[in-house]
Parts: C-alpha cells; structure tokens; sequence
C-alpha cells in the first residue's frame, strides 16, 4: 500500500498514534537483582521522576508489562527465571539492560555471571554504567521511546562464538504452550 | 586462663599448632577431634561458645604461587563467639585431598547447616552426618566445585543460552 493512497495515509497515520500512545504509557517490569537497583529506584522517585515520560508505573507481573527492565547482574541459576519472564511478557514487547553487568557482565568475568543478557533474550536498549546515572536512564529510556514511536524491535540475540546476532528463537507464550504440551500427551 | 589454654589443656594430644595474634586465639585440631573439641567449646560453662560466626574454608594448592607446600590441601575454619562471656575463638581442621571430609556440627549449631552446605558447593569437602548436604549457592546441574584452585575461575556452565 503506497502513501498516496487514502487507506496508506490513515495506516501510517494509525501506526505513528499507536506509537504515540505507547511510548507514553509504558507499563514496566523491573526485574531488579543487583545494585543497579538503587539507581533505578532514584530514577523513578520524584527528583528525576520517571513518570514524565509515562513510564512510572512498574508492573510485577510480565503479562501485564511492556518493557523489561533487566537492572542489576544476571547469573546463570537466575538466566531460566529471566527467559521464562521475557517469554510471559504479551506482544509488543521491549527490553532495556540498564547497567554493564546486563549489557556485557561488566567486570563479573566469572564462573556464575551471564556474560550479557543478550546472549539469551533479545536486547533493545542498552544502557551502561556501573550503575549508570539517573541522567544516563533517563537517555535511554528516551531512546526507547523513539523505537517504540518507530514501531521497532529487536528480534536477535548476541552469539558470542561466532560474534555476530542470531534470530532469536521466540516463544509467544511460556507456560500456555507448555499447558497445551501437557494436555496433548494426556 | 584463656579458652586456647582451656582447650589445649584438655586436648593435649589432638593439638597441631596454636597461636595468638593480638589477643585473637587459634587452635589447629586433628579431624578426628573435631567433635569432641566443638562439644568442649559448647558444653563448657566458662567457655560458653554459643555462637558460630562463621565456618569457611580454605584450599592450600599453589598456595604463595607453589613456594609453600603444605601436607594437606584444603582447611576447614570456624570461628566461634561467646555472648556470654565475650570471647572469641578460632578453630582449624586440615583436610586431606584424598578424602576431603569432617564431621558435622549442625546439630550443636544450627547455623553450620547452611554453612556446611556452602563450603561442599564451593570446595567439595563433604560432612558426615549431615542432614541435608547439597547445593546452596550454585545449581545442581554444576559439575565441579567453583573455589578450589584447580577451577578456572571464568569456566561457566550455562543452564540456557550459548557458553560464553
């Protein structure tokens, strides 16, 4: 469908306001394990108030959330939890990694850290620092907004053997495709 | 007369070494005397040790980059409290590589549970009697034991997604 045509004109149109709406209304998951936390939380109470920008209203259910906030070291006893959360979460969905040890493993280069989320769910924003500042959250968090206007999603995961991104293998809903399993083999 | 001399007079025989640094006491004890020394300790009415503030371990290969060899590899440390009396005391057990194992105090502390759990995750030194020895920190799909010395310290075993 071309842009000259009425029908075109009102889809892009519908498109930029679903995106409008959403990227000011984002309903967040903090999935918040470390020290990051702290600076997630300063960022979401009132001195650099996080709900300008709509986000201020954390939801602890994924089936509820748009965003995934990944703050704070993630270890590999904790990696199933995390894919399992992502996995709930409903279409569209987004995830930031706020701090280094969620974008690389940071400086953990040890036996229990996940050297990046991204190597086991798919990463849309990035945002470094150890912790990174309020003023650096509230970046990208606008840089999050400008995909969510966008309509975009990252659909690959890091593979660190051969150092480039892989489709990533999605599951739309965890655990009804596991009920539906179980009630097929009964 | 100090809770070192107390016990060094009572467990003249299972006493490897001793010593004191400013005031703090250690007391390096055979395997085998372990839980007679850790009855002492709790039973003792001067003594009093109420308290188990910490029990770890130590792995001794390449110990000072291989210069000092000891006859044993790991060592398991406790530390013990008096609430009562305000004393503290230090207590180490060598254990062998072979048959890396020492006797349970979990049920004269209830904190050495957790604590014994720890030390077989990270260092793979088994406690007979224990009600419970399994996996604490790490998941029981992890092959090995992640502190001693011959791990290497970045070998990561993932349960989901790519080794890395």
């Amino acid at each position: 469908m071309s842009l000259s045509s009425p029908a075109g004109f009102f889809s892009t149109k519908l498109g930029d306001a679903l995106g409008w709406a959403r990227k000011f209304s984002i309903f967040q998951y903090p999935f918040v394990t470390a020290c990051c936390g702290m600076e997630y939380m300063s960022t979401a109470a009132s001195h650099y108030d996080v709900d300008r920008f709509g986000a201020g209203f954390p939801r602890f259910s994924p089936r509820q959330s748009d965003v995934l906030f990944v703050v704070g070291t993630i270890n590999h006893k904790m990696a199933p939890v995390l894919k399992t959360v992502f996995d709930q979460m409903c279409e569209p969905k987004w995830v930031v990694a706020f701090g280094v040890c969620t974008c690389t493993g940071g400086f953990y280069d040890n036996y229990a850290t996940v050297q990046g989320i991204d190597t086991i769910i798919p990463v849309d924003i990035y945002i470094p620092g150890c912790p990174p500042r309020p003023e650096n959250v509230l970046d990208g968090l606008m840089k999050l907004q400008d995909k969510i206007q966008k309509g975009e999603q990252n659909r690959t995961l890091y593979d660190p053997r051969t150092k480039v991104g892989r489709p990533a293998q999605l599951q739309r809903d965890y655990s009804i495709t596991q009920h539906i399993k179980n009630i097929e083999s009964l | 007369m100090t809770a070192l001399e107390k016990v060094q007079e009572k467990f003249t025989q299972d006493i490897v070494e001793t010593h004191v640094f400013r005031g703090d006491e250690t007391v390096v004890v055979r395997p085998s005397a372990l839980r007679a020394v850790a009855q002492f300790l709790r039973e003792t009415p001067e003594l009093d040790f109420n308290f188990l503030m910490d029990l770890t371990a130590v792995d001794y290969l390449f110990f000072a980059g291989g210069r000092i060899q000891k006859e044993f590899r790991f060592e398991v440390v406790y530390h013990f409290f008096s609430l009562k009396n305000n004393i503290r005391l230090r207590i180490k057990v060598p254990v062998d590589e072979k048959d890396p194992e020492v006797e349970t105090l979990s049920d004269l502390w209830a904190s050495a549970n957790w604590y014994e759990r720890e030390v077989w995750d990270m260092y793979g030194i088994r406690f007979k009697n224990h009600p419970n020895l399994k996996r604490i920190l790490m998941y029981e799909e992890f092959k090995g034991h992640a502190l001693r010395k011959d791990y290497p310290f970045n070998k990561r075993q993932p349960l989901i997604g790519p080794l890395n």
